[in-house]
């Protein structure tokens, strides 16, 4: 019994990760209907600053909890910033274009980006501070879940509670609904859809830096490469909870992360993503729209 | 394209390349053009800029004592990322810009995609840390030699230790499922079973780049293991240590060569502590290997990195052979290769028929105090 709550755990830690970043994925989709491919490198560009920053800091001596604070701060500006500009020079001039065409320069940015970072900062794999202390409350079941599994978990929970609270009872939200139900028609009530759009990429890539910070710190290393995998297995949770839905991403981040934690434990590691894959498969022919994925008409 | 080993069409192809290229036309035909392949960019080039400047060393040595009969030697010297999908072009460019010998690859993937080119071009291919057996046992690249020891003496190597050194008998081995970390695992699972004294409890791979191991270490734990072996590259190696001690497991970690560095304790920091790995066999007390590290230290400042001291062997190895057998013919580099014995920085060493250095082995380290020193 205590194996499967070990791998309970190990799972849902791992669903919360993927969860974090997968978020992002589904607010653009919602929107605006595009897979924003470069997202996993917002999350390892939110991590980086998040690194950088975290260093400086300590070296000056600061407090634990002023670092990340002020780490998690300055990812999320930046990281935001990031979004905001990508969204304006590799999406905005093709938003009347194929729906392939945003894609491919999606896939572009992501590239983009990767190399950017493996130039400007480092090919290496870089030794990520370790910003959550080990809390002492929790020693007696560490081996069950660490601190930094515990802060993942409910930072996962509460953003996930805030993003369902700004969407549904928010103007902002409101807006943003408006706009993913139709964007002329938007338009035509007096909502600036541009704005909108930017407002979601910010929040968007905000997670992602967020994500960035805890994650990094869980596994302790950070290199360019970090957001490709992990963007990867995102999307494909957002996928099977229905891209476009919030909660749905969250569902299909824990479902994921507790497959494979139990495929691993229960039958063997090797085919870890053997499982995660024929399990989206499955969802997929039985409900093509993902778990909580609304079915729509393509609008074509 | 294929090129004979024609010292005729060599030269010329050399002499088209350089027109093409620079106006350096005419030193061409006379220098000796050593090759370097190896990661000498991205997460790997911890492994691969060693060998660059241990070969830097000897060649600039040689080359102040007026070269090798005459002829100054000529280092080109292409990355390959560790990738065996770029490791094909790298070594394309290196034969079509005419090297006669190349010192690399580094990683055993890259080595074994980019062989078949030197083959077919009859290029002799000494490596300072590719351990795959498939390369020197399997007989399909006549052309390649080594200067470090094959996995198939690591994985007996790690697993001896952990049996008998460590005195643990439940071993789970754990692996990245690559062509370098793999083998190694399979390789520790037969010794463990060969040798009957220990059990194997747990035999997985893991997928790299994953963002979180904790459920591996549950069942490492769960299997009862009392001590893992891990074979694959100090990123993922790093992961696992740092989760085993977050979960408590206070378990040892054996791992190989590929953890064996610095680039493993900067990234585990306080987790590497303690962690076990197999390396190049102990070179300590060798004069030869001092004054390579002293000679390393004049020039850059800094302690030499990964397979530093088999890279300096391998180039001094070749450049004798070349100026013994006064060729650059494969068939006659390989007789001196066999029959001479020369003193290197891993020994005096020549070369059975398979490639491997005869009398090569490997050497426990552990990290402590945030180095890594040789297990007495």
């Amino acid at each position: 019994m205590d194996y499967f709550i070990e791998l309970l755990f190990s799972g849902l830690t791992r669903g919360s990760i993927y969860a974090l970043i997968a978020l992002g994925y589904t607010m653009v989709y919602g929107i605006i209907g595009l897979i924003n491919f470069a997202h996993g490198e917002i999350y390892m560009i939110g991590a980086f600053t998040a690194f950088i920053v975290a260093t400086v800091l300590s070296i000056y001596g600061f407090p634990l909890l002023a670092i990340v604070i002020i780490a998690g701060i300055a990812a999320v500006v930046w990281a935001s910033s990031y979004g905001y500009t990508i969204e304006k020079i590799a999406y905005k001039p093709l938003r009347h274009a194929p729906r392939l065409s945003p894609l491919i320069s999606a896939i572009g940015m992501s590239i983009f980006l990767q190399n950017y970072i493996l130039l400007a900062q480092t090919s290496d794999f870089l030794r990520f501070p370790r910003l959550i202390p080990d809390f002492a409350f929790m020693e007696p079941i560490a081996h069950i879940i660490g601190s930094t599994d515990l802060v993942i978990l409910v930072t996962t929970v509460v953003v996930m509670v805030a993003l369902t609270f700004i969407i549904k009872f928010t103007l902002i939200g409101k807006a943003m609904r408006a706009t993913s139900q139709d964007r002329t028609m938007a338009m035509l009530v007096g909502i600036n859809v541009n704005w909108v759009i930017s407002a979601t990429f910010i929040i968007g890539s905000g997670l992602a830096a967020i994500g960035g910070l805890l994650i990094a710190s869980h596994i302790g290393q950070i290199n360019f490469y970090i957001g490709f995998l992990a963007g990867i297995k995102a999307f494909t949770a957002a996928v099977l909870g229905g891209i476009g839905s919030i909660p749905g991403a969250v569902l299909g981040s824990l479902i994921l992360g507790l497959t494979e934690s139990f495929a691993t434990g229960y039958v063997s590691s090797d085919y870890e993503d053997v499982f995660a894959f024929s399990l989206l498969v499955l969802i997929l022919i039985f409900k093509p729209s993902g778990l909580l994925g609304k079915a729509t008409n393509q609008k074509v | 394209m294929k090129f004979t080993v024609s010292g005729k069409i060599l030269s010329t192809a050399a002499c088209v390349m350089l027109a093409l290229s620079a106006p350096a036309l005419g030193v061409a035909a006379d220098t000796i053009k050593f090759g370097i392949a190896g990661p000498h960019s991205g997460d790997l080039a911890p492994y691969g800029l060693p060998s660059v400047s241990a070969a830097k060393l000897v060649i600039d040595k040689v080359n102040a004592n007026g070269g090798i009969k005459g002829k100054k030697i000529e280092i080109l010297q292409e990355d390959d990322v560790c990738k065996p999908e770029i490791s094909t072009n790298t070594a394309t460019k290196l034969v079509s810009s005419g090297v006669q010998v190349v010192l690399g690859h580094i990683c055993s993937g890259a080595t074994i995609a980019a062989m078949p080119i030197y083959k077919d071009a009859g290029i002799l291919v000494m490596s300072p840390s590719a351990t795959s057996d498939e390369l020197t046992s399997s007989g399909k690249y006549p052309n390649f030699f080594r200067t470090i020891a094959p996995n198939a003496l690591q994985s007996p190597a790690m697993i001896d230790f952990a049996i008998n050194k460590l005195g643990k008998k439940k071993i789970a081995i754990i692996h990245d499922k690559g062509d370098y970390g793999k083998p190694l695992a399979e390789g520790a699972k037969l010794h463990v079973e060969k040798t009957g004294k220990g059990q194997v409890v747990l035999f997985e791979g893991i997928t790299p780049g994953a963002p979180d191991y904790s459920a591996i270490v549950q069942k490492i734990k769960e299997a009862g293991a009392e001590v893992v072996v891990f074979g694959g590259y100090h990123p993922e190696a790093s992961k696992i240590v740092s989760i085993m001690n977050k979960k408590r497991l206070g378990i040892k970690f054996v791992s190989d060569d590929g953890v064996n560095g610095d680039a493993f304790i900067k990234l585990a920091g306080e987790d590497a502590e303690g962690v076990y790995a197999t390396g190049p066999q102990d070179t300590s007390a060798n004069p030869l290997a001092l004054k390579a590290k002293e000679e390393h230290k004049k020039a850059y400042n800094s302690d030499p990195g990964m397979f530093f001291d088999g890279a300096y062997a391998a180039t001094v190895v070749m450049l004798n052979a070349i100026e013994k057998s006064g060729s650059t013919k494969l068939e006659d580099l390989k007789k001196v290769l066999q029959a001479d014995k020369v003193d290197t920085p891993v020994g005096a060493i020549n070369f059975d028929a398979k490639g491997d250095a005869v009398g090569l082995g490997y050497s426990m380290y552990v990290v402590e105090k945030g180095k890594y020193i040789v297990v007495k």
